[in-house]
């Protein structure tokens, strides 16, 4: 199973900082979210130069990922298509489980 | 209990302008918002104004006052803004002037005192660890983030349109809220609560559906006309987010969650000038169609230092695409690829930095060495560099691709921009002092 087919999210960026939210839709999905969605294998998508950090909000269902250097050079000054790696979310919700 | 609503007019320069006017004419509002500045829009701004003095604000002010003002005038809706950008005095100014061409006696305030571009010199910047007068004359605009403090003075000297330059976000709709409910500015719990109704609102219809639906798994109705948000907000901080009935989009737990945790790091310390908001705690709970009820920020003491952005010129990209179709199509985009970068060598040492992607298959994800092969991809080649006639030579390279590159190669588009960077520094709140300069007249 792919995480998208049991959670959302939205990315969001500030600097070279991208956060990413996993959202549970159902609250019987959130203990394998919150077991499985590690802040390792986030980082493990997003290669070596990048450093997560998981924060939960358990009444929300939620977790926020917060990577850093996930965004090479900042936003303003990126060369990446994507600048603001607003579709990095994707890459966490094509997880498999 | 008085109930406060606002509405956001606006969540960035470039959103639509029909929702705004749906609510100023239905909307029954107090206040309307319009957020128009990201982080490089100030510095674009600033640009502007050095090349004609009277410039500098938002492009589209004309359009969006003129659109709003009478509607709002009519229903006593007062209307708050950063619009103002690099020049809130000429924004004011101008917007003074259209409220007298349409008949509207309309009082309007500027805020200033963002603008800390004369002493930002010794500062060091975050991304760089040296001070701010490293950058030399490449250095554009400086503005410190300012908390509601101006935008309350300047209610209290009634105005009913107040126009900002950098302002944070949320700032802009805590600041009718500690007018109106008479909040002490020294009240974190409810700043910070106020905090999480701004930080929903700020960007317009992502809290109302928009940059939300995913056919199947998250539908939204009618998304073509998705409606603006509203903000029902009660003396207490805690508030209902809704939007007109008959609007498109969906105002649903889900849609709150996405919008809360959105340009979010630690939930417990969102930093802002008036306030450390905590969401740790905050929860919703859908009480109607399109209504969801916001309880659970608190607060804890500003910093007393304020983030500031800083402008400056950064060279210039060049880019180039070329599309690639057909069996072999990722084989062929990859050596155009290969090809334009060994043509580069020797302009190597004046690209600060690269990128080689193919748009279809790894572009702006991580490479799936499982996916599927696309049908047709695109090669895209864009580079940085500090002359604007090393960013060109990237562009014309992947044009020479036509005639000279692999086979079937098609659809070339090039750019050449000016990259205006933003860094980040801090200076003490004490040194920053806002003022507040009213245009128009009393209606």
């Amino acid at each position: 199973m792919k995480l998208h087919e049991i959670a959302h999210g939205r990315t969001g960026d500030k600097g070279t900082t991208s956060n990413i939210s996993i959202i549970a839709y159902r609250p019987e999905n959130w203990p394998l979210i919150e077991s499985e969605v590690t802040a390792d294998r986030v980082a493990a998508i997003f290669g070596p130069d990048v450093d997560v950090t998981r924060y939960m909000l358990p009444q929300l269902f939620a977790l926020n990922f917060v990577v850093k250097n996930a965004l090479m050079g900042g936003v303003t000054r990126s060369v990446a298509l994507d600048a603001h790696g607003k579709g990095l979310v994707y890459a966490v919700l094509d997880m498999r489980l | 209990m008085k109930t406060l609503r606002i509405g956001t007019g606006a969540g960035f320069a470039g959103d639509r302008i029909r929702p705004a006017v749906d609510l100023a004419r239905n909307g029954a509002l107090d206040y309307l918002v319009f957020e128009c500045l990201a982080e490089r829009t100030i510095a674009l701004a600033q640009l502007d104004r050095l090349n004609d003095p009277a410039a500098g604000y938002d492009k589209r002010l004309d359009q969006r006052m003129r659109a709003v003002l009478p509607d709002c005038h009519r229903h006593g809706t007062r209307i708050i803004t950063n619009m103002g950008a690099a020049n809130p005095l000429e924004a004011a100014r101008r917007t003074a002037e259209i409220a007298a061409e349409l008949g509207l006696k309309l009082r309007v305030a500027a805020v200033v005192g963002d603008d800390v571009l004369d002493r930002i010199g010794p500062c060091i910047l975050d991304e760089t660890g040296c001070p701010a007068s490293d950058l030399g004359d490449r250095l554009v605009s400086a503005n410190a983030y300012l908390g509601a403090e101006g935008i309350v003075k300047a209610l209290a000297r009634k105005a009913d349109i107040v126009i900002c330059g950098r302002v944070a976000d949320p700032s802009l709709f805590v600041a009718p809220m500690i007018h109106e409910f008479g909040w002490a500015l020294d009240d974190h719990d409810l700043i910070g609560r106020g905090t999480v109704v701004g930080h929903l609102m700020e960007c317009g219809a992502q809290v109302t559906g928009g940059y939300f639906a995913d056919p199947g798994v998250k539908d939204v109705p009618n998304l073509a006309t998705v409606g603006y948000p509203i903000a029902e907000v009660a003396e207490d901080g805690t508030a209902i987010i809704t939007k007109l009935a008959g609007t498109g989009g969906l105002v649903s737990r889900e849609t709150c969650i996405e919008q809360l945790l959105y340009e979010l790091h630690d939930p417990a310390q969102y930093f802002q000038p008036d306030v450390v908001a905590n969401f740790s705690g905050v929860d919703f709970s859908e009480i109607g169609p399109d209504r969801v009820a916001v309880t659970g920020g608190t607060g804890a003491p500003a910093t007393g230092r304020l983030k500031v952005s800083v402008g400056a010129r950064d060279g210039w990209i060049g880019q180039g695409e070329i599309s690639y179709a057909g069996p072999g199509a990722v084989a062929r985009a990859r050596l155009a690829g290969e090809i334009t970068t060994e043509r580069l060598g020797h302009i190597a040492n004046q690209i600060e930095d690269m990128r080689v992607d193919i748009i279809g298959l790894d572009a702006i994800l991580p490479t799936d060495a499982f996916a599927p092969e696309p049908r047709d991809v695109r090669l895209r080649i864009a580079a940085r560099c500090t002359d604007t006639e090393v960013a060109r030579a990237v562009a014309d390279e992947v044009e020479g691709l036509y005639l000279s590159g692999p086979a079937g190669g098609g659809g070339v588009a090039t750019t050449v921009r000016e990259v205006i960077g933003i860094r980040s520094t801090y200076l003490p709140a004490a040194e920053v002092s806002t003022c507040v300069h009213m245009f128009g007249e009393a209606g």
